[in-house]
């Protein structure tokens, strides 16, 4: 297994985990502690908390909106001038929490060089 | 090197921690908004409801059965238990709207909103709403009953309010990021004020004082006559008053205070009103009476009422209820039914006063100075520091107008006396309604409701049918409260109130109906002072009409009435232009449209194009007639339509029909071809735009979100026809916002709908569900259920006491 990918995984679990109990902001926690514990190179070092927070967020907003038939993704959707459309929506929201990740990273990666030093 | 990327990436961190987390502008704060843990993805949910809960305080166990419209049908083994019940499942359906409704009548908005609410919130202390509101709750809590029941049923909201986490609250705290206090009894007569200034605060004193000024009194009594020639009133013309031996007030000889006023506070909509009726066993089809009741008031999401069935061992009851008040308000039980119509009788006045000096703590009343007190009203504001105002109050009311605010002078000021500062208990009459079985319980429920005045229409299976119109009604001198009154001269007040036995009625009268349609309740033979101040003057003729052409009615006949598209408005003055506009200059254009309104059967149907066209000319034909009145620094208001129809076909050469801004003399004919014209170059620039304007289209009724018609929130371009004057009173965004028809058998058959959704939910398709069907005239039966263990309930949630 790649370091990236046991990034990607951790960061997920971890993600997963805290968001039950903590507010949006675990996903920031999230890209922190895996960076800090599992430091990656380069772009990876955002992309790759970018992508799973990404997936949690998107894969989690669709199944809690197409139980529904997307009829609030819809409305939000309008209300944020994306055209009504739900999937938009649901790929804005990864995109957030994945972003949110990403930078915290940063920071976790940069941590992490500090502890090393 | 090293320190600059992590301090780098640090400050990026908490920049988008920041960004993300806080509510910028009108943006959510975003990342939380869209966390599918607990944002606004958890209320993408329908809802299915079931299961047990626990329910602090209870008594018993309490049964709640949902049918497939989502509404509750509570069973609870005594009326404690009911209505914390009824508090607990309108909270689960309907929260954010109960506390943002009363947020509104306290003028609390700006905590929620900011700023931009400021001046609304103002206006709101300033009429005294809260001041209003505790003199309602010493009443109710007054009474061990009602104070009984208002404390379960707040406490049941609490319930609900305190088992919600973070991911449960509505879509709109999520939104504006905030979240919901603790409900109250005050809360609850916070919302009946709400009701009270919808539909008894609707006054033009200082307006018609300005057109006295500015027009004379000849004129004024000219374009405001206190009654009209064609008036059919709700209480029938031949009812005999010989047993009122109450004498009118006397006018006192003495001069009004002809003051220039710029600016008024905001009036409520002119379009509020409803129509309501009922035959008697010996006109109906089936030998039952028949009632029916539709409410105009404006078309909001969530819907202003929320519909139950609340159940005792000892009653049952269903229909519209208000989220934030206990009982049914519209509705019927196993013996009666009854609804609500809004009586319009003047109950707000204004009185000049005149303070000792810029200190303002005395006023002259009576020729002694007497002292003022001082209410401090903060106004939070989200996100700024509290803005303080201080309203003076006299024994009129409070100051509403003075140099803080609309008016500049500081030693004199316009104070509010309104029926809706005295106080009353007006829970109860409901509470009682709800159990009443005949026409005496159904008379004693209602007899101390205050405020605002409705005309209650009655039937019962006992085959009784009648109307009251019913509130505390001032018995004023001729005149009196027409305009701006002298405050120091203790003959402008108020001086004794109708009594409650003496207020119009009439019960099972002979022409075997009974209705109501916001019009002039009595013709000129009742002792007391009534003028016309807005009635309305079209839907009721209709209505009587309908009830006069044929011996039997029925159900079907009574869902046809309730949708009748009929524009007797226009049906009065069309074919008076037709007969006498000159239409030889007409383009060939404005020929073909003319035409099609010549045309027309004088039905506002969606797929016409000559209501469209009479929208169109109708409002420009309004506003060139009263051009006049169009003057800044003055308040002013333009007299009613049909004064104004009046004016245009007998008065045709009167002054007011000449346009001031030309130098030519015109009269009404000019007036109909100029306005013609220019509505045929309207309709064709939205034509070009839009394509074909049918009325549906143009017309394009909507149901606007609380939240200033949130667009993505609302629903648009409704196909319903109808306008303000028709039965089916369906404006753009005002109209029949409850249908409900109720056959008097045994147990009573009801149908009813209303352009909304139980649910105040935007991510339940029980949200705006009935809107389609509402449009298209069609009905719902109700579920009435008898007994607590219905085969046909969708889903059954069962409340438990919590210490068990």
């Amino acid at each position: 297994m790649t370091r990236n990918s046991i990034n990607f995984i951790i960061t997920i679990v971890i993600a997963v985990i805290l968001s039950q109990f903590l507010p949006w902001w675990s996903v920031m926690v999230a890209g922190f502690v895996s960076a800090l514990f599992f430091s990656l190179k380069k772009a990876a070092v955002f992309v790759v908390p970018f992508l799973a927070i990404f997936l949690f967020w998107s894969v989690y907003t669709f199944i809690l909106s197409s139980s529904n038939d997307f009829i609030l993704a819809k409305k939000i959707s309008t209300l944020f001038s994306l055209g009504g459309n739900p999937y938009l929506l649901i790929v804005v929201t990864g995109i957030i929490g994945g972003f949110a990740a990403g930078i915290a990273a940063l920071l976790g990666k940069q941590c992490s060089l500090l502890v090393k030093t | 090197m090293k320190n600059i990327k992590l301090l780098t990436t640090l400050v990026l961190t908490i920049a988008v921690f920041y960004g993300l987390n806080t509510k910028l502008g009108a943006v959510p704060p975003i990342g939380k908004f869209l966390n599918p843990a607990n944002g606004v993805w958890q209320n993408e949910t329908n809802d299915v409801i079931d299961g047990t809960i626990a329910i602090n305080g209870l008594n018993a166990t309490v049964t709640v059965h949902y049918d497939e419209q989502l509404i509750p049908h509570i069973f609870a083994e005594n009326e404690t238990d009911l209505y914390r019940a009824q508090g607990y499942i309108t909270a689960k359906h309907r929260l954010w709207q109960m506390e943002f409704q009363t947020h509104a009548a306290a003028g609390r908005l700006s905590e929620i909103l900011g700023e931009v609410a400021v001046n609304y919130d103002r206006e709101e202390r300033r009429r005294g709403m809260v001041y209003g509101a505790e003199q309602a709750l010493l009443k109710m809590m007054d009474d061990p009953q009602t104070s009984r029941f208002l404390e379960a049923y707040s406490d049941g909201v609490n319930n609900y309010i305190n088992s919600l986490d973070e991911s449960d609250l509505p879509v709109e705290y999520k939104l504006l990021d905030y979240k919901p206090e603790l409900w109250t009894v005050k809360k609850t007569a916070l919302l009946l004020m709400y009701m009270t200034k919808m539909l008894a605060s609707r006054n033009h004193d200082l307006e018609y004082t300005n057109i006295l000024r500015k027009f004379g009194k000849e004129r004024f009594d000219f374009l405001y006559p206190d009654f009209y020639e064609v008036n059919d009133p709700i209480i029938p013309k031949e009812t005999d008053w010989s047993f009122i031996d109450t004498e009118i007030t006397e006018t006192p000889q003495s001069e009004l205070p002809l003051d220039s006023i710029s600016q008024t506070i905001t009036k409520t909509h002119p379009d509020n009103g409803s129509n309501n009726w009922a035959i008697s066993g010996s006109k109906s089809v089936t030998g039952n009476p028949i009632l029916a009741n539709d409410p105009h008031l404006g078309l909001k999401l969530p819907s202003v009422w929320f519909v139950m069935q609340l159940s005792t061992p000892n009653h049952k009851t269903m229909g519209a209820t208000l989220p934030g008040a206990l009982g049914v308000i519209i509705g019927f039980n196993e013996h009666i039914a009854w609804g609500e119509t809004n009586a319009t009788r003047d109950v707000m006045d204004w009185y000049k006063i005149e303070f000792k000096d810029s200190k303002r703590t005395h006023y002259k009343h009576d020729n002694q100075w007497k002292p003022t007190t001082v209410r401090m009203e903060s106004i939070k504001v989200k996100g700024q520091e509290a803005i303080l105002d201080s309203v003076i109050y006299t024994h009129h009311g409070p100051v509403t107008y003075d140099h803080n605010f609309k008016s500049d002078n500081a030693k004199s000021g316009y104070a509010m006396t309104w029926v809706g500062h005295i106080g009353g208990n007006n829970q109860k009459p409901f509470l009682d309604l709800n159990k009443a079985k005949n026409y005496d319980d159904y008379l004693n429920a209602i007899k101390h409701f205050s405020a605002p005045a409705q005309n209650f229409v009655f039937a019962s299976t006992e085959g009784d049918i009648a109307l009251w119109i019913q509130g505390l009604l001032p018995n004023k001198w001729k005149g009196q409260g027409k305009f701006l009154m002298d405050g120091s001269n203790p003959e402008h007040d108020w001086q004794s109130f109708i009594p409650q036995e003496y207020n119009a009625h009439t019960k099972n009268p002979e022409r075997g109906f009974v209705s109501s349609a916001n019009q002039h309740p009595v013709d000129e033979s009742y002792p007391f002072y009534v003028f016309n101040d807005g009635y309305e003057t079209y839907r009721n003729r209709v209505i009587n009409d309908f009830f006069r052409s044929k011996d039997k009615f029925s159900v079907e006949d009574f869902k046809a009435l309730q949708n009748n598209n009929f524009n007797l408005k226009a049906s009065e003055l069309l074919p008076y232009i037709f007969k006498t506009m000159d239409a030889s200059s007409l383009t060939s254009e404005e020929q073909l449209m003319y035409d099609q309104i010549k045309s027309w059967d004088f039905y506002s149907e969606v797929d016409d194009l000559a209501p469209s066209i009479w929208m169109t000319w109708w409002h420009k034909l309004y506003k060139l007639t009263w051009d006049e009145f169009e003057v800044e620094d003055e308040a002013l208001s333009t007299p009613f339509t049909f004064q104004t129809i009046d004016m245009l076909t007998n008065h045709p050469e009167d002054e007011f029909m000449d346009i001031v801004s030309t130098e030519d003399k015109e009269t009404a004919e000019d007036l109909f071809l100029i306005t013609f014209k220019e509505t045929v170059k309207e309709l064709q620039q939205w034509k070009s735009e839009h394509g074909d304007f049918t009325y549906g289209d143009y017309k394009a009724a909507f149901v606007g979100h609380l939240l200033q018609a949130l667009p993505a929130f609302s629903r648009f371009n409704i196909p319903i026809g109808g306008d303000r004057n028709t039965v089916n009173a369906a404006a753009k965004n005002h109209g029949p916002s409850w249908r409900m028809i109720v056959e008097l058998s045994t147990p009573p058959k009801a149908l009813g709908i209303y352009p909304g959704g139980q649910s105040g939910n935007p991510g339940s398709k029980y949200y705006d569900n009935m809107i389609d069907d509402w449009a298209a005239g069609r009905y719902y039966t109700l579920n009435f259920m008898m007994n607590v263990n219905p085969e046909d309930s969708m889903s059954t949630q069962t409340l438990i006491p919590s210490n068990q």
